[in-house]
């Protein structure tokens, strides 16, 4: 059990030592975003670039243009937030091999309070044309999803956090592939769709409702950008109704990708939880997702709810 | 340097400025005034300065330049033109619909253009992981960057100054175009980014100033620049807005407008007279 961002340092780390084209670049965070472990092995590949997210991501179109490729590193609010037009225009524009790896996105950052609670970063990346949006829901998919990272040539955006969540992969069922979701958990009266640690609560939303005879599918959808529509489609067929579950604002992250998918191919009703369109709050990470009602039983509440709304 | 040399110079020259305008003003838009002020720098780097080859556009071994202030396209694209990386008559049809001279320079469609630009003060930086990349590979390249004298109010430009002094990037030269002007009048009046030799130099580069309408003087700064090892260097290059259209000069107006059919064709005739007295070494 592990916290993303630790699963992306020490992947990095070790996908180093074969791929010498890897460079990372940090802004002065590497001890908490873990890519300090990639630094300290690999110090000629990695630079610091000091507190200044907007001259990194540029930095990183043009190290990725001479051919390296690239990760860099911040918390998702200043990697996303203070350097968006850099991402957009130095890095996406000419599609350029950049990885944003984000740690601490999400009001589970904690104590930190609302300036450092990122609950906007999927929103603001999956609005970049040709940006593919990673949001991993353990250690095993995180591994996976920087391995793919590597793999794929060209920007991707991929979101990290801070707090150890359980585990609901072991490396071995972990089946992890770019732009495809995940079903954990068949199901035929409602659909529950998560990303990030919040598959965990929805796996636990699904026994609560079970005792209830309620038969709840869970589907992880941790590619948010491009989304697995036709995945979420033959779910909204055979349940009628979902209920979408991230460390997010409703507006803008995988509720409304999950609402854009499903309006256009097969309209359902759908209900989001997510945080309410508030700025995050400090407290222990797991009472501030507890406070935003981020929890197993709040999703369970909003299914039954949706459910009482099919036609 | 030689009288000849001289004069294939400013013939390239006025032939980007004319280039330059007929592509701007086919478009009715773009950014005269910049596009004509760093005409000369452009011209002698690219004939003179850089290790190029316009038949192998993506050579990995070739000096790279970044036109940070991408808004001045139209010079870059006619000089990329007469270099042959592209047929040069394709100039006269930039920012049309569909066409690969975007209204600022695109690198995924321009054989030529290494960076991506149009935003301000993001250039310098990507400049600065190129010469990085270099650094890091052991490679020779240099990297060339053109920053506006208005685009140095963006405090990005600082952040890629500190960056590229801390990792050494002595491969790296910051070319300021130093007009003084900007869209909104003169860059002291909009927000002064002055004094720039004292900013560059306490950001621990080497600096130098030349004027960047005098081929040798510009000659003579890069190859100071091209000298100075273990830290990157900027070079200050004066020069005039709307340079070599003489209603256009020092008028903050042609910044971003483009010439009415009156204007092309009076603007066009002294451009066509510059060439002509450069092609008599007369040229002033």
């Amino acid at each position: 059990m592990k916290a993303t961002r630790e699963s992306y340092g020490l992947t990095l780390a070790e996908l180093g030592e074969t791929n010498r084209d890897i460079v990372v670049l940090d802004a002065d965070l590497s001890g908490s975003t873990k890519t300090a472990i990639f630094g300290k092995k690999f110090p000629e590949r990695f630079f610091n670039c000091g507190i200044a997210e907007g001259n990194m991501m540029s930095v990183a179109a043009g190290l990725a243009a001479c051919g390296k490729t690239v990760f860099a590193s911040s918390f998702a609010m200043f990697a996303t937030g203070r350097a968006f037009e850099q991402i957009r225009n130095s890095i996406c524009y000419p599609g350029l091999n950049v990885k944003i790896a984000a740690s601490h996105a999400g009001v589970s950052v904690g104590e930190d309070g609302a300036t450092h609670q990122c609950i906007e970063d999927i929103s603001i990346m999956r609005s970049i044309p040709g940006m593919v949006v990673v949001s991993p829901a353990d250690d095993a998919e995180a591994c996976a999803a920087v391995r793919a990272a590597v793999e794929y040539d060209g920007p991707m955006y991929i979101r990290l956090g801070r707090l150890v969540y359980p585990d609901v992969y072991t490396p071995e069922t972990c089946n992890f592939k770019l732009g495809k979701g995940d079903v954990l958990r068949d199901g035929s009266d409602v659909t529950l769709v998560a990303t990030g640690l919040m598959l965990s609560e929805a796996l636990i939303a699904a026994d609560l409702l079970e005792k209830e005879g309620v038969s709840a599918a869970v589907i992880n959808i941790s590619t948010i950008k491009p989304i697995d529509a036709e995945l979420l489609v033959k779910y909204a067929r055979k349940t009628g109704c979902v209920v979408t579950a991230e460390e997010h604002n409703i507006i803008g992250g995988l509720g409304s990708a999950v609402c854009e998918a499903l309006s256009e191919h097969y309209p359902v009703p759908v209900s989001r939880v997510g945080v309410n369109d508030v700025f995050g709050i400090s407290g222990k990470a797991k009472e501030v997702l507890a406070y935003f009602g981020l929890t197993g039983e709040n999703i369970a509440e909003r299914a039954r709810m949706i459910m009482k709304m099919k036609g | 340097m030689e009288k000849e040399k001289l004069t294939e110079l400013a013939v390239f020259a006025e032939k980007v400025r004319l280039i330059a305008l007929e592509g701007i003003y086919n478009a009715a838009s773009g950014h005269p005034g910049g596009s004509l002020s760093i005409a000369d720098v452009v011209t002698y780097l690219y004939n003179c300065e850089m290790r190029v080859r316009p038949d192998q556009p993506d050579w990995e071994d070739r000096d790279r330049f970044v036109l940070s202030k991408g808004h001045c396209a139209p010079a870059l694209y006619a000089a990329l033109g007469l270099k042959g990386y592209f047929d040069v008559a394709e100039v006269a049809n930039l920012r049309k619909l569909g066409h690969f001279l975007q209204g600022h320079p695109d690198m995924k469609g321009v054989p030529g253009v290494d960076m991506s630009t149009g935003s301000l003060g993001q250039g310098i930086s990507a400049a600065c992981g190129m010469a990085l990349a270099a650094k890091r590979d052991g490679r020779d390249y240099r990297v060339y960057t053109i920053v506006g004298d208005g685009e140095s109010q963006e405090g990005q430009v600082y952040e890629a100054l500190m960056f590229a002094a801390h990792y050494d990037l002595d491969n790296l030269v910051v070319m300021i175009d130093y007009n003084g002007l900007q869209i909104d009048g003169d860059i002291t009046k909009v927000m002064s980014p002055l004094p720039f030799a004292d900013k560059l130099a306490a950001f621990n580069f080497n600096v130098f100033e030349a004027d960047g309408h005098d081929f040798e003087s510009i000659a003579a700064a890069l190859d100071a620049a091209r000298a100075a090892k273990g830290k990157p260097s900027g070079i200050i290059f004066r020069t005039v807005k709307g340079k070599g259209v003489s209603f256009m000069e020092n008028n903050p107006a042609w910044h971003g407008n483009a010439p009415k059919q009156e204007q092309y064709e009076l603007a066009k005739a002294e451009l066509e007279a510059r060439l002509e007295a450069a092609r008599k070494g007369e040229l002033k």
